[in-house]
């Protein structure tokens, strides 16, 4: 749950698991999720449980996510661009990606 | 510069990281005339102290305060320098020839440098506690960069647990925008205000006193906080729901949250420097791993060097001329007394202020023991799921280090490639052994030290004898 403050110039719109979302130019992808009032954004490989993204660095890989197509990315280090589309990850990284 | 193939082969000087340290480092060596690039996986120039600092949407400079926005400055020298900024790109590897492999806008390539100056910073130290991988729980410095960045401020009942300067900087700002704390708990033991009494004279006469102590009492006067923490878990079901505590040797407190925000203090991000083979040495006052480095920061690596809080903590200020002094090192390394040096003294004055009021910071907010060191199954290595108490199990049936327990359990093998267990692992297997932590050592890091796509390495340009090396196989 993430409130907006400030401003900033511009939108740009991505999609989230087939959903159209709105994000701030100049967010990360970790960021416009958590934005959008995504809770988790993977599950584990191993238990399956439910994760979000934890550092914003780089450093806990807990925002893998598929861009474009290609899966594993770090959420929090890449930022949105217009068109975009993001899938969440459930368990293990899907095969061929 | 956004393509892999925009980057030159050689440069006389290659900067590891655009934080503090990394811009001052990169600004000395390129208006010495040096060719000088900057390596750095973030989107935009400040490091994580000034994440964001040319692009925030929080333009009000009450709400992210002086200390952020001193960075501007930082920047503007850095981007007037002539230096070369490659924003994105993950350095993965790092040779003691100083080869450095990195990925960037889709490609990967290696480069070389005549000098290398590792600015890689630092990172919150892991807080493992029951419940901290369920989401909704996110540490403090992950939070504060959505607010730098994007402008994001926690909603909802949000609590802030642990110790340390970051966690009152960032409940600060918090608060200046708009945002409100359901309540603070504080971990810090209350013999470390003791202890930290006999290092308390420089600071008494540091930057830092002023400045923290009256925003400690901004934030008291409007958060609720409980002090003497001693033990902290987090609850829920598929998202945190409750914060469980208990204070001192008090009963078990129930609070309901919606967001949990960890912090106990920051290590040093050593992964490239220890797999470049640099030597490093476990701080007991710290509770770390730091560098061994010489006085402007150079490694035991002919022509590398060290510089910020990668070098050891002592705050962005310090790191800035430790990243100066980097540079210096390497203009006269490379091109003698140029004139055009910044002043090595004024730096070193700088950094003597800083240094003497550490030891009263690290002292008082040394994180204890509990909090560090994770008993039962509370999750250790959260990428493989490991928990505590099957590193003691593994322990006591023969394993005796951190690189044997990768084999036993891939604790550490995951993709943070032990970031956020190294330090709870080496003291988990330090205590249960009954030894210290140096004995036990740290995991040993091999490059790519950050994953990289095999497409990614496949398009690496190549050599003729690369291609033969590789048909003859
Ligand atoms: S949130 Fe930690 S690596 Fe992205």
């Amino acid at each position: 749950m993430f409130q907006r403050v400030g401003k900033s110039e511009a939108s740009v719109i991505i999609s989230v698991d087939g959903t159209r979302v709105t994000a701030r130019a100049g967010d990360t992808v970790a960021a416009a999720l958590l934005a959008a009032g995504l809770t988790s954004t993977r599950t584990t490989p191993i238990s399956g449980t439910p994760r979000a993204p934890y550092c914003m660095m780089g450093v806990c890989f807990e925002c893998l996510v598929t861009i474009d197509d290609v899966g594993n990315r770090q959420g929090c280090l890449i930022p949105v661009s217009e068109g975009m589309r993001v899938d969440t990850q459930k368990g293990k990284r899907e095969a061929g990606r | 510069m956004s393509a892999v193939t925009s980057l030159d082969d050689h440069y006389d000087v290659a900067v590891i990281g655009a934080g503090p340290a990394g811009l001052a480092a990169a600004t000395v060596t390129a208006t010495a005339g040096l060719s000088t690039v900057v390596l750095d996986d973030n989107p935009a120039p400040g490091g994580q102290v000034w994440r964001a600092v040319t692009t925030t949407p929080v333009q009000d400079r009450r709400v992210l305060g002086d200390d952020y926005w001193k960075g501007q400055e930082i920047v503007q020298a850095f981007q007037a320098s002539g230096a070369k900024h490659a924003l994105g790109a993950a350095v993965w590897s790092l040779s003691r020839e100083r080869e450095i492999g990195v990925s960037f806008g889709g490609g990967a390539r290696m480069l070389e440098a005549r000098r290398v100056v590792i600015a890689s910073g630092a990172l919150e130290r892991p807080f493992p506690i029951p419940g901290w991988t369920l989401p909704g729980v996110m540490s403090v410095g992950g939070a504060q960069t959505l607010l730098k960045a994007s402008g994001l401020v926690p909603g909802g009942r949000v609590v802030l647990a642990g110790a340390g300067p970051l966690l009152w900087l960032f409940a600060h700002q918090m608060l200046q925008a708009g945002g409100q704390i359901h309540a603070i708990l504080d971990t810090s033991d209350r013999a470390g205000w003791r202890a930290a009494l006999k290092h308390a004279m420089p600071f008494v006469t540091s930057p830092y006193l002023v400045k923290g102590l009256k925003l400690m009492a901004g934030v008291r006067r409007r958060v609720r906080l409980l002090t003497g923490v001693t033990s902290l878990a987090a609850g829920g079901r598929n998202k945190v729901e409750a914060v469980i505590f208990r204070q001192g040797s008090e009963g078990g407190q129930r609070m309901a949250a919606d967001m949990l925000l960890l912090h106990q203090g920051v290590v040093p991000n050593v992964n490239l420097a220890m797999a470049a083979g640099v030597e490093h040495h476990w701080d007991a006052q710290q509770l770390c791993f730091v560098p061994v480095l010489d006085t402007f920061g150079g490694t035991g690596i002919e022509g590398v060097a060290i510089a910020g809080d990668g070098a050891g903590i002592a705050g962005a200020e310090a790191a800035v001329e430790r990243g100066r002094l980097a540079g210096i090192a390497a203009v006269r390394a490379l091109k003698g007394d140029t004139g055009k040096l910044p002043d090595e003294t004024a730096s070193r004055k700088v950094l003597a202020k800083y240094d003497g009021a550490r030891a009263f910071l690290d002292t008082l907010y040394r994180p204890s023991r509990g909090f560090r060191i994770p008993a039962g199954d509370t999750i250790v290595c959260r990428c493989e799921e490991v928990t505590a108490q099957q590193v003691i199990d593994n322990v006591r049936i023969g394993c005796t280090g951190p690189n044997q327990l990768k084999s036993f359990l891939r604790c550490g093998m995951g993709p943070c490639q032990g970031r956020m267990c190294g330090l709870t692992v080496t003291e988990l297997i330090a205590e249960t052994r009954g030894v210290t932590p140096a004995e036990i050592g740290y995991y040993r890091l091999r490059p790519p030290v950050k994953p990289i796509a095999l497409a990614e390495l496949a398009s690496m340009p190549k050599t003729e004898s690369d291609v033969t090396a590789v048909v003859r196989i």
